[in-house]
């Protein structure tokens, strides 16, 4: 079967241990994880992680019953890129001289519709938020001019179905 | 059940209090585990676990504490007693490698759903992460081979967390727990109140029946003309023997076992067909191929039961029942998937299966069974060779203990010769380690079968290679006199692995080939009766002896050096290719 991209999206308890419990399920299977981001959830002491990951879609579906299996996760999901909006972060650090130097700098950040965090004496930090490929593309711009730090944020998502979590687990005959 | 607070045991000579008490951590963990009913722990001492082994110097009126000889040893008697008792079994140890050696048994217990409840001692918790004496991250290290894992550092943590690794090691499909406890938390003081653990938001042990999927699994089942079942450990642990064979007689269709799931359906019944996977009987495996319907029960679809996935039951629909969700086409693609546990199920299907009969469908398994009789069985029950052979041994046995006996093998060929010739006629017979394969396991497991059901006979059929890896064990059957009898099928060989050199590795017989010891001399330097059988005709009175014995026994069987256990489904192979010789 052909490999695709996947966000996985797991809710679960706010414990010590449980990011190592989840990792391990893809690890195991030797699922090289592309991305991962931690944080809190809408629902207050339910954690939320966005793992993305390229595998089959009979894989991610064996995946997310075994992250479900976990005692401490209340449920699971699997997304493709059309259920769900999703974003990244990235920021780079390029050296203030380059853009003083250039018109060139100032035209890219205003194309891509990245914004300046930060002028110092000898650098300055741009962000730029969009998918991977924008933030990429942006980096391979800015690349002549040279990049002295650069830095992405693993994937935000959002899914596109309006049903919450809350009625997951309500159906789950579970409450919060 | 009501989440009320559990009355608890105090020490010999004290009142009892209705009103929590101040204790140490690690007397809160004694009357933690007297609250969940623990009779028995097995375990072994040391520094990081020592105010734990202090409390419990205080309740040995209340709790039998055995002392193995070895940690892996604690952990595989803890299983064996598990299996039995129905409930999970406690282990203790210390930090760093008391800890390490429990992982052995627990790997084992997790993937033969076994549950567990296993406490190590930690380091101090300001000295967590600073490499101390005996400090390993027991929790790092036993993720992937636990149900769940805690550490405590707090001694306020002990009771609810006790509470949780109880609830979580015994509900829906059971699995071993780890809770790891600071030598801080240990000595600290708190007012204990134990409350047992009946509801954990994140975790559905048993899910609800789907009254679509059970009657679609109905419609099906009313429909098949070819249809098998496929019973696994699933059965025993839902104590759903009898329902089972109520189903069974009913709906008149064939039932095969795994390897975990022997014993719980009689094999002198006559709708009972056999064994499946690798060395399983002839007829199961071939018909499953054949069949047109498969029903799987409490089963996992293992790689030693299916062959070559590609291969397997293409031909059949599948309805797959199972408690752990995450089992549902995980190996195999379920065309009802009935998620729950297996004694709701069948109870749930029996009034929706109309009572049928498959006699012309039987009777092609019965004429499988005729051409394994006459291609394997007969070779290998009457040997014209002047050594005895495994099989042998195992049908002697089974005869002498009319089949109700508690059979617990380790691992190799002795076990797949017990599996296929001991004839269970009694459920909760069979301890063996089936998903893991661990040699060591029988001599322990059968410890602790025995206490858990000390009115059962426990026999451990054991390989001469696998009883060398947990020997140490006769040391505490002989100082808790644990009268388990033990029979060596001594072939000087790794039997199994010998065999597959033979069969794939042009007989290069690489590091298989042991030279022992005089086992008869072990044993008793343990002061364990025991005995050599060289010649056929000493086999049925050295059984009788065994078996007559008082106290804990070893039986030696010297059989011969290389032979097969046929038939054989090699690996990778589809079981339609199952060898007969």
């Amino acid at each position: 079967m052909e490999q695709e991209q996947f966000t996985v999206t797991v809710f679960s308890e706010d414990n010590i241990g449980l990011l190592n419990r989840i990792t391990d399920i893809f690890t195991r299977r030797k699922i090289n994880i592309d991305s991962l981001t931690t944080s809190a959830s809408e629902t207050e002491g339910i954690f939320r992680f966005t793992v993305v990951i390229s595998t089959t879609l009979a894989n991610v579906k064996r995946i997310v019953k075994q992250l479900e299996k976990q005692v401490e996760v209340l449920k699971a999901f699997y997304y493709d890129e059309e259920d769900i909006i999703f974003q990244e972060v990235a920021l780079y650090k390029i050296s203030t001289q380059a853009l003083a130097q250039s018109k060139a700098v100032e035209k890219i950040i205003r194309a891509n519709y990245a914004r300046i965090l930060t002028v110092e004496p000898e650098f300055m930090v741009i962000e730029k938020t969009g998918h991977e490929s924008e933030t990429q593309d942006l980096f391979e711009q800015l690349k002549p001019y040279g990049i002295l730090s650069f830095v992405r944020s693993g994937r935000v998502a959002i899914a596109k179905p309006m049903k919450r979590l809350s009625s997951y687990l309500a159906e789950l005959g579970q409450t919060l | 059940m009501n989440a009320q607070a559990q009355k608890v045991a105090t020490p010999a000579g004290e009142q009892s209090h209705t009103s929590p008490r101040k204790v140490s951590g690690a007397e809160a963990l004694i009357l933690s585990l007297l609250a969940e009913g623990v009779d028995t722990i097995f375990g072994y001492p040391g520094g990081a676990i020592m105010p734990v082994y202090d409390s419990l110097y205080h309740y040995t009126d209340q709790v039998n504490h055995i002392l193995t000889r070895h940690e892996q040893g604690a952990t595989h008697a803890a299983q064996g007693y598990a299996r039995l008792a129905k409930k999970a079994g406690v282990c203790f140890a210390t930090s760093g490698p008391g800890a390490t050696n429990l992982i052995t048994g627990i790997a084992d217990a997790q993937i033969d759903s076994t549950p567990l409840v296993c406490i190590t001692g930690q380091v101090a918790s300001h000295l967590l992460g600073s490499d101390a004496f005996q400090e390993t991250d027991i929790i790092g290290i036993s993720n992937p081979v636990t149900k769940w894992n805690f550490q405590v550092t707090r001694a306020e943590e002990i009771p609810a967390t006790i509470a949780k690794a109880f609830y979580i090691a015994q509900n829906g499909r059971p699995g071993p727990v780890l809770i790891d406890i600071t030598k801080d938390a240990q000595f600290g003081v708190l007012d204990f109140e134990y409350k047992k653990c009946e509801k954990i938001r994140s975790y559905r042990p048993v899910p609800q029946l789907n009254q679509g999927q059970v009657l679609q699994a109905a419609q099906l089942i009313n429909q098949a003309q070819k249809p098998m079942i496929l019973m696994g450990q699933g059965v025993s642990l839902a104590e759903a023997e009898n329902d089972l064979q109520t189903f069974v007689e009913k709906t008149g269709i064939p039932v095969a076992s795994t390897l975990l799931g022997l014993s719980s359906f009689s094999t002198h019944h006559p709708l009972y067909v056999g064994f499946l996977g690798m060395h399983g009987n002839y007829g199961p495996n071939i018909k499953t191929n054949e069949a047109d319907l498969l029903i799987a029960v409490g089963m996992r679809f293992d790689d030693r039961v299916t062959g070559d996935l590609s291969r397997y039951a293409q031909q059949a629909k599948v309805i797959h029942i199972e408690i752990d969700p995450a089992e549902i086409d995980k190996n195999v693609k379920a065309d009802v998937p009935v998620i729950g546990d297996a004694k709701e199920a069948l109870q749930a299907l029996l009034p929706l299966v109309k009572a049928r009969s498959h006699q012309d469908w039987l009777k092609e398994f019965d004429n499988c069974q005729k051409v394994e009789n006459e291609k394997v069985v007969s070779k290998t029950m009457q040997p014209s060779t002047p050594k005895l052979k495994m099989a042998e041994v195992v049908q002697a046995l089974s005869d002498q203990t009319k089949g109700k006996a508690v059979i617990v093998t380790d691992v190799g060929q002795h076990q797949m010769i017990a599996s296929r010739y001991y004839q269970f006629d009694q459920p909760n017979s069979n301890i063996t380690s089936g998903g893991l394969g661990t040699m060591g396991f029988a001599l322990p497991a059968a410890m602790g079968a025995k206490i858990a059901r000390s009115d059962r006979e426990v026999v451990a059929i054991i390989g001469d290679g696998g009883f060398q890896m947990t020997a140490q064990e006769l040391g505490t059957l002989m100082q808790y006199q644990i009268p388990v009898k033990m029979i060596i099928l001594n072939n000087s060989f790794l039997g199994m692995v010998r065999q597959w050199q033979e069969l794939f590795f042009d007989r290069r017989y690489s590091f298989t080939e042991m030279v022992n010891p005089d086992f008869v001399a072990l044993a008793k330097s343990f002061h364990i009766g025991a005995q050599r059988v060289e010649e056929r005709n000493q086999l049925g009175e050295g059984l009788q002896n065994m078996l007559a014995h008082q106290g804990s026994f070893l039986l030696e069987v010297v059989v011969e050096k290389e032979t097969n256990v046929f038939p054989m489904v090699p690996t990778g192979e589809s079981i339609s290719n199952i060898r007969l010789e």
